[in-house]
């Protein structure tokens, strides 16, 4: 019983605090008023209305979901192929490799925004392209440490049984090494979506006239408090955690189905 | 990482195979990570005359960044920013993760930590924008607050560096509880149980066996708060109003208002150096990891 007031003592304040501000946000979104401070009236979903009729908003939308979809897929890919590469082959100076792979994970993104900012000196226009090719460079480091050890024991004698029953390189890796690792696979995936579709400064820096919704919501805000960016929030939020949740049960799903398929 | 045995690894497929799979993750780092930064170190030796980049190399952006109190002080701000969202989040972090840890019974402990970190996956701007809600003059706790008659007028709790680190602190606080449970969990309850036989108290349990098996997750947690807060423009920005401006304001100030891009390179070393000292202070602790 001590025990139990204890625990409740520690996490129940701490929770509260956590989920504060993302209680705020969503409930106020339905506010049936100008500005989202209490008391709260409504609910009304007249501010999810006015932003899904907000060209701006429903651009900047699919070019984010464009550009996280596809910076994730790249990452992944590049990611998959040089863990196996690592992983599989006596590959010369390994360790400076793996360093190399895992570095931009020790800067802040804004030097990273910065650096491609610099490099491209104007030269190449801004574009989501460029952002793209950014949050290539922020999320190829997490794909990699998430795929990377992955390729265990179990994983290689299972492709050498491949190997003996005469199975190409190319088929090795169709067949059973993307199918062996489909669960990190599409968790590396998940969790680049959601960097890509939540980062900011990279995208502020590169995007230029083709602005990605982080952007779009930072803009919003200049106008101060506004029921529609709670409304924007709370849609961004929600997609997150989908994907955080995805995460999740594939994890989960992967430690019941036991080591290897 | 993967230890292979012998048998099998795979002599017969050529080293060259191997370095064409890494290639192109390796060339991807090199060309659009690398060489950026390394343009940042180089441009960061010219100097802005009349509104182009200079022709001749110098040090004069470093010897501004020194000279001017501007400048100075931004760093000042973030160095005290980190540390005290570094301190406040770990102390905050750890009661919590030692709670899921050791006092939930083990089938929950998942639950309840995914419970713990969910708004981790708000955007970071709506984050942001979220406490504003929060601390606004007649925001929820200020209205809660003058409710409970606790204090008449509105306490001013935005806009200034105490809402920049309630913001980063409510974000560390879940990301560092992730860090420490990792560590907390890996410990062999039967080392807490042998302790207390031999007659430590559960003070000395907490001192010399879990807080030291704890480093690893604390250390981990630290460098992760250190590289965020040293590079965020956009919590300060939000939260901390127009005063005490940190590094990336005025690196971003630099790019945006002034078209001061060299120095803002130089600010961006700056940060650079200062985040890889704080990660070779805590490498040491982060490679001590131990079962």
């Amino acid at each position: 019983m001590r025990r139990g007031a204890v625990t409740l003592a520690v996490l129940l304040p701490m929770l509260v605090f956590i989920y504060l501000p993302v209680v705020t946000l969503v409930l106020f979104s339905l506010h049936d008023g100008r500005v989202p401070l209490p008391p709260f009236k409504g609910p009304t979903l007249e501010w999810y209305g006015k932003i899904l009729a907000n060209p701006r908003i429903t651009v900047a939308t699919l070019n984010s979901i464009m550009v996280a979809g596809v910076s994730a897929a790249i990452s992944v890919g590049l990611a998959m192929l040089a863990g196996w590469g690592l992983a599989r082959h006596r590959v010369p100076g390994r360790g400076l490799i793996e360093a190399l792979i895992l570095m931009p994970l020790t800067v802040s993104y804004l030097v990273v925004g910065l650096g491609l900012l610099v490099a491209t000196g104007g030269l190449v226009p801004k574009s989501l392209a460029l952002v793209i090719v950014g949050h290539v460079v922020l999320n190829l480091p997490l794909a990699f440490a998430i795929l990377y050890v992955q390729f265990d024991t179990a994983q290689a004698r299972l492709e050498m049984a491949a190997r003996d029953l005469g199975a190409s390189e190319r088929q090795v890796f169709w067949r059973v090494t993307v199918p062996s690792l489909r669960v990190a696979l599409i968790a590396a995936f998940a969790l680049c979506f959601t960097f890509s579709w939540d980062e900011f400064i990279v995208a502020f820096l590169l995007s230029g006239f083709d602005p990605t919704l982080p952007v779009v919501i930072w803009s919003l805000l200049r106008t101060g408090l506004d029921p529609q960016t709670n409304a924007a929030g709370t849609l961004v939020f929600l997609v997150s955690v989908v994907a955080a949740l995805m995460v999740e049960a594939f994890l989960l799903k992967r430690r019941k189905d036991g080591p290897v398929l | 990482m993967t230890a292979l045995s012998p048998e099998i690894q795979l002599d017969h497929i050529a080293r060259r195979r191997g370095l064409m799979l890494v290639a192109p993750a390796a060339l991807w780092t090199v060309v659009f990570f690398l060489l950026p930064t390394l343009s940042i170190l180089w441009l960061s030796l010219y100097e802005i005359e009349g509104g182009k980049v200079g022709e001749t190399m110098s040090l004069v952006n470093y010897r501004r960044f020194a000279e001017q109190g501007y400048f100075w002080q931004s760093l000042v701000n973030s160095l005290v920013l980190t540390g005290l969202v570094t301190v406040i989040s770990l102390a905050l972090a750890f009661p919590l993760a030692a709670t899921i840890a050791f006092q939930v019974p083990p089938h929950l402990q998942r639950l309840c930590l995914m419970l713990a970190v969910l708004p981790f996956w708000t955007s970071y701007v709506v984050r942001s924008y979220a406490w504003l809600l929060v601390l606004a003059p007649n925001g929820v706790v200020n209205q809660t607050l003058m409710g409970l008659g606790l204090t008449d007028a509105p306490l001013p709790l935005s806009f200034n560096r105490a809402a920049t680190v309630m913001g980063f602190v409510h974000f560390f606080t879940m990301l560092a509880t992730l860090t420490i449970y990792a560590s907390l969990s890996r410990i062999n309850p039967r080392l807490m149980l042998a302790a207390r036989d031999l007659g430590a108290s559960g003070v000395q349990v907490f001192l010399r066996i879990v807080l030291p098996l704890s480093v690893p997750g604390l250390a981990a947690g630290a460098f992760l708060i250190v590289v965020v807060v040293m590079g965020d423009y956009v919590t300060p920005q939000i939260l901390g109003g127009n005063n005490d401006l940190v590094l990336p304001q005025t690196i971003m100030m630099q790019i945006q208002r002034r078209g001061d891009v060299p120095m803002a390179a130089a600010l961006s070393v700056v940060m650079m150096v200062v985040v890889a000292a704080a990660y070779l202070i805590l490498a040491r602790r982060l490679t001590a990891e131990r079962t």
